[in-house]
């Protein structure tokens, strides 16, 4: 019992708080790219996959070129691809979004290990670090915010320029639309189909670069299977934040901290070394579980502050077709 | 803005919706557009607000020639549609609704766009809060939301498809104070109907429409028998109805209330007998519906009792009331009736009596094919749910209804329904009570409810507000009641 | 040309074109895979003298495969996208290794009490699923994926501490598993006609279920459209649930087949992730139950005979995966535009005629 207690208490020193903030990039673009391409309707269920290919496709190029920077656009690329193969699946042909997307997820999957084998265990190209002048002085803060690298910085910006552009912008607006009720949308001149497009390309995108920012920086290298389940995770969180982004910020900091936890756990209970590092998985799954448990929300309903908090619903029109005319 | 169609044409597949269709509308006036359900106005104005391109002929707005390829074009255009079921986004706040797809800066500033929405609602004296998500808004109110939208946005051309369906009287009121006073500013008004009695009461002039062709246009006022002759082609006879010997009471609806919502605040009582038709009416979501479900066992009253045929169902499950011979036919036919994907065989051989775990396809087909012949449904046993036309999915619904019925229950029977098919599926109806069903139904249809029903029960914001012998009532009476006024008491827009 | 050849040659031809493209890109010819792929799994010529292991091999790849597709079928006739098959596997295949390390009796019975328990394992995992769906309200696929993460642990676990091998504990899994409790085989191979049999049986059944049953069809009522069923008096949550629990149950003996028949003992990856190939094959077979007998068995030559790409053509083994899924979604897309084309010559001809 004290071990686990210890491990909790030992959480909050600047130092973990700063390495789960500094780990949290990769999922942080990821979470972003999805919340984004499921808000505008389209679900894309090949991130575990796509992810992976991407964070394969990142290592190739930073370890070829020479230049860690490179290996971005090519992630991002990646991404953007398999995004595309969904859309035009779904709203060309009139294919399940979640049968492309799955066969999608075990395809980059086995083409990442397949591409991959020659370069596993090479050295790693790494982002370099950038303390933010001035501000990376600032107590606990400086540590915790600004003691990182571009990638990181630019993971956190990425969370504050979504929310405002879904939510303090026009386009943000109209994107919001695509995914709610397409007809009015379509009715009100907004290009559905196009932006649909268009937003889960985004949404690629930013997986893509995810998948990179692990290969390149957090988990720096390749190995077999080195983004494993966490796309599935993405997925879960986008949920768990109720297609917000910052809510969904949040779940992934919160899953960091897990990570954390369970880590600190390890020595303590060493022989459940394997295991450990697993069960934050579960565990967002049982979170999801009580968010979406429909007695709670009907308890909830009588605190509507708190169930806007909450509560978890989707964009009603997420997963469809929208047909003109 | 004076608008002019010019030999529009517009068909789909084999269906001439649009024949040829020339029409005028003058700057600052209120055009009626009158005619049957499937006499071609919805697709005439999908035309004029970019959702169809016209196969043939033009638009001239202000004498010229205008594009009318997507809504885009139609907006750029100064056209405004108010479809029926107002396309709002429900979970989003009203000024989100109100901003959301207009031109501007990158940045949305949501406080112009409040007071914007504020003075126009101040203009039209209309009441909507700017922070409310919109599902909690009235039809109505969606409404008036839409109207500041599109004149925000510049209409000078408002297009209204069936506005008054599903609206209180006292906004209906207001929608029409409105209207009229947006025509006097300029404005030019459609407005699409098969309500006569409300085109008569607003418009300046009228153009009617049957079967896709323009069959006569003319100036207001005129007598109602003149447009009822161009809009049916001759006058409308009240089916005669025959009386039919009651039997035991099939539906005891005692004292029911239930705990939150519509219906709660006062009880209900109903007794209906066996080859009795009761008809509920009321603007929607007065309660009619939840006390449909009620009576299907659906949803469980706190207080009261539900019995059926003299047994006690109350707080029973759905399929108990099933196994009572209550069957309940809900308003979506694809939706919540029939299944998409699976054959008309396969529908009969889910509803049939045959329980044995091995189905008898051969029995089934037999039976289906049987069915299909006797239900005139154009389709043949292999044909799936959704191919079939609106009309032939009723057919196949009351085809699939179990023999002996003691319990009707149905949502808006004749919704979507050409003519044609809703006499067919009265016969029907009518065919059932001669054998002893009880059928209750709701409809928002008050020429239906008068025709068919032997009593009326009028709902209003949750509660009955009046029982009627249809014999002796007339539209008016039920109106009224419809609209809250019964005959001492105004009980004006209590919500 | 007729709609139903375009149909079938469309999406042929995409797949064809595919798999050739995705081999030249890999450096190397066409022919060479496919045939050591062939000679690996069941030998070229095939069937020919000594290449009974491999055959064994390669059907006791497919037994679980087909068997999780034969599952699945049922799960997705109810509309569920069941992605918790693998931990469903992995149940029946814990259940089994339990039985099989516990329980004393004689060769028939103990087989039996495997088989028994791979289903009871698997069923129960899958009713997990379905309760969290029907009662909690949680999207299957999420619900599926955490018990499958859970399962993966479980495995872990059981290998690591009460189940370790005599001696040191290792990922390499548990102690062999007694004689007596493996599934009979055809000596000097692991093919076990039990396990064909009851494949074979497996499917039959599902087939039967949804061709000839009242539940078949109320299931696949439950799966198109629940609302309406619901109305139509079918007891959509229990169906749910069923559904679940059948898929569960076939998972689990595949699971068994695994345990017991193939790897004899319990290892980490003990599903050797033929649930989601499962997955693949039943979207590939389009929901047809006969078709997942040729389609599993495709699929399990691809896996087994991969393993010679490495040693003879210096391409990884890993490329049988990525031809696997570059199959099933050329297929998918062969198939979309298709019906696309189709879609649109019916619109065309309709608008002409008006």
């Amino acid at each position: 019992m004290s071990g686990f207690v210890n491990a909790f208490v030992d959480m909050f020193d600047t130092a973990t708080i700063a390495s789960i903030v500094a780990g949290a990039s990769g999922l942080l673009y990821a979470t972003m790219g999805e919340t984004i391409s499921e808000k505008a309707g389209v679900v894309n269920l090949s991130v575990d996959g796509s992810m992976m290919l991407a964070a394969l496709a990142g290592f190739v190029v930073a370890f070829e070129t020479g230049t860690v920077w490179y290996g971005f656009p090519a992630a991002a690329a990646v991404g953007v691809a398999v995004a595309l193969i969904i859309a035009y699946g779904n709203i060309r042909l009139s294919l399940n979004q979640v049968a492309v997307g799955f066969v999608l997820f075990a395809l980059c999957t086995e083409l990442s290990r397949f591409l991959g084998r020659s370069y596993v265990g090479r050295p790693p190209v790494f982002v370099p670090a950038w303390d933010i002048p001035g501000l990376s002085s600032i107590p606990f803060f400086g540590r915790v915010l600004f003691n990182h690298n571009v990638i990181v910085y630019l993971s956190l910006l990425t969370v504050a320029a979504t929310y405002l552009f879904m939510y303090r912008t026009r386009r943000g607006l109209a994107l919001q639309g695509i995914g709610e009720r397409p007809e009015a949308a379509h009715a009100r001149g907004i290009p559905v189909n196009k932006l649909r497009y268009f937003y889960t390309a985004v949404g690629g995108a930013l997986i893509g670069i995810g998948g990179a920012a692990f290969t390149l920086d957090v988990r720096a290298g390749w190995s077999d299977g080195r983004t494993r389940n966490l796309g599935w995770i993405v997925l879960a969180i986008v949920i768990f934040g109720g297609w917000h982004p910052v809510r969904a910020a949040i779940g992934v900091l919160l899953f960091g901290a897990l990570q954390a936890f369970a880590l600190n756990l390890q020595p303590e209970f060493p022989s459940l070394s394997q295991v450990l590092p697993t069960m934050p998985f579960p565990a967002m799954i049982l979170a999801l579980v009580i968010v979406n448990w429909k007695a709670l929300l009907k308890w909830l309903d009588r605190y509507p502050f708190l169930r806007s908090i909450l509560r978890s619903d989707p964009p009603t029109a997420i997963g469809t077709r929208f047909d003109v005319g | 803005m004076s608008l002019e169609l010019r030999n529009i044409h517009k068909h789909f597949g084999a269906v001439r919706a649009n024949d040829g269709i020339t029409i005028e509308i003058e700057t600052g006036t209120l055009h009626g557009l009158l005619g049957e359900n499937g006499a071609g106005k919805s697709t005439l104005m999908k035309v004029l607000s970019g959702f169809h391109a016209a196969d043939s002929g033009e638009i001239m707005l202000d004498g010229e020639q205008v594009e009318l390829a997507s809504p885009e074009d139609a907006i750029a255009a100064g056209i405004g549609m108010l479809h029926q079921d107002p396309l709002v986004f429900l979970p989003f706040s009203v000024i989100d609704n109100f901003v959301l797809g207009s031109p501007g800066h990158r940045r949305l500033d949501r406080r112009k766009a409040k007071s914007d929405l504020r003075g126009l609602c101040e203009r039209y004296g209309f009441n909507l809060d700017p922070a409310l998500p919109a599902r909690l808004l009235t039809v109505g109110e969606r409404q008036q939301l839409e109207i500041v939208r599109l004149l925000w946005l510049g209409a000078r051309v408002l297009i209204l498809d069936e506005p008054t369906t599903g609206i209180s009287a006292d906004q209906r009121g207001k929608l029409f104070a409105t209207l009229k006073s947006l025509a006097a500013e300029g404005m030019s008004v459609i407005f699409v109907s098969h309500k006569l009695e409300e085109v008569a009461d607003l418009c300046d002039r009228v153009t009617v429409m049957r079967r896709g062709k323009v069959v006569g246009e003319v100036e207001l006022p005129v007598p109602p028998e003149h447009l009822v002759d161009m809009m049916f082609g001759q006058a409308v006879e009240i089916r005669g109805r025959y009386p039919v010997p009651l039997g035991i009471s099939h539906l005891t609806i005692d004292a029911v209330r239930t705990a939150t919502g519509l219906l709660s605040e006062e009880p209900v009582s109903l007794d209906v007998k066996a080859g009795e038709i009761v008809g509920l009416a009321g603007m929607e979501g007065s309660g009619q519906d939840a006390f449909l479900r009620i009576c299907a066992g659906m949803r469980a009253p706190k207080h009261g009792t539900v019995a059926v045929a003299g047994k006690n169902l109350t707080g029973k499950h759905y399929r108990d009331f099933l196994a009572a011979d209550v069957k309940y036919l809900p308003a979506g036919r694809l939706e919540e009736g029939l299944i998409e994907g699976l054959t008309i065989t396969e529908h009969f051989v889910l509803t049939g009596a045959d329980k044995r775990f091995f189905v008898d396809w051969a029995a089934g087909r037999r039976r289906a094919e049987d069915q299909v012949g006797h239900f005139n449904i154009k389709g043949t046993e292999a044909s799936t749910a959704e191919s079939l036309s609106g009309g032939n999915q009723q057919r196949l619904l009351l085809a699939l209804l179990p023999v002996n019925l003691k319990l009707l229950l149905m949502e808006h029977p004749t919704r979507g329904l050409d003519i044609e098919s809703a006499d067919w599926v009265w016969e029907q109806l009518l065919a059932r009570r001669e054998e002893g069903t009880s059928i209750v139904f709701a409809s928002a249809d008050l020429d239906e409810l008068l025709r068919y029903s032997d009593r009326i029960l009028v709902f209003f914001s949750g509660r009955v507000i009046g029982e009627l012998e249809a014999a002796t009532s007339n539209v008016d009476e039920i109106g009224m009641l419809i609209g809250g006024r019964t005959a001492d008491v105004d009980m004006g827009n209590s919500r | 040309m007729s709609t139903r050849l375009t149909n079938l040659l469309l999406p042929t031809a995409v797949v064809l074109g595919s798999a050739t493209g995705l081999l030249l890109l890999a450096g190397t010819n066409p022919w060479d895979p496919l045939r050591l792929i062939v000679e690996g799994s069941i030998g070229w010529p095939p069937f020919e003298e000594g290449t009974s292991a491999k055959i064994g091999d390669t059907v006791m790849v497919w037994v679980p495969i087909a068997l999780a597709a034969a599952g699945l079928i049922v799960t997705f006739s109810a509309g569920m996208w069941n992605i918790g098959i693998e931990g469903q596997i992995i149940l029946g295949a814990i259940a089994a290794s339990w039985v099989a390390r516990e329980v004393s009796a004689s060769r028939p019975v103990l087989v039996a009490l495997t088989l028994l328990a791979g289903a009871a394992g698997g069923l129960l995992w899958g009713l997990l699923v379905g309760v969290l769906r029907t009662a909690g309200g949680v999207n299957e696929i999420f619900g599926g994926l955490g018990l499958d993460f859970v399962a993966v642990s479980l495995t872990t676990y059981l290998i690591l501490d009460p189940w370790r091998r005599s001696g040191v504990a290792s990922t390499s899994g548990t102690d062999i598993f007694p004689d007596d409790a493996l599934l009979p085989s055809l000596s000097g191979t692991r093919l076990s006609p039990l396990a064909i049999l009851i494949t074979l049986l497996a499917i039959v059944g599902v087939w039967i279920l949804f061709r000839g049953t009242l539940y078949g069809l109320k299931l696949k009522a439950v799966g198109r459209n629940r609302r309406s069923a619901f109305l139509m008096g079918v007891p959509t949550n229990r169906y749910l649930l069923g559904a679940f629990m059948i898929c569960g149950a076939l998972a689990g003996m595949a699971g068994t087949s695994q345990a017991t028949g193939f790897h004899f003992k319990l290892i980490p990856s003990i599903s050797g992730n033929y649930g989601f190939l499962a997955i693949l094959v039943v979207l590939l077979a389009r929901f047809r139950a006969f078709w997942v007998i040729p389609i599993s068995f495709f699929f399990a030559m691809i896996a087994v005979g991969s393993s010679q790409l490495d040693l003879r053509l210096d391409l990884s083994s890993t490329l049988g995966g990525v031809l696997q899924g570059v199959l099933v979604l050329s297929a998918m897309f062969g198939m979309g535009w298709a019906a696309f084309r189709a879609r649109r010559k019916i619109a065309a001809g309709a608008g002409g005629a008006g």
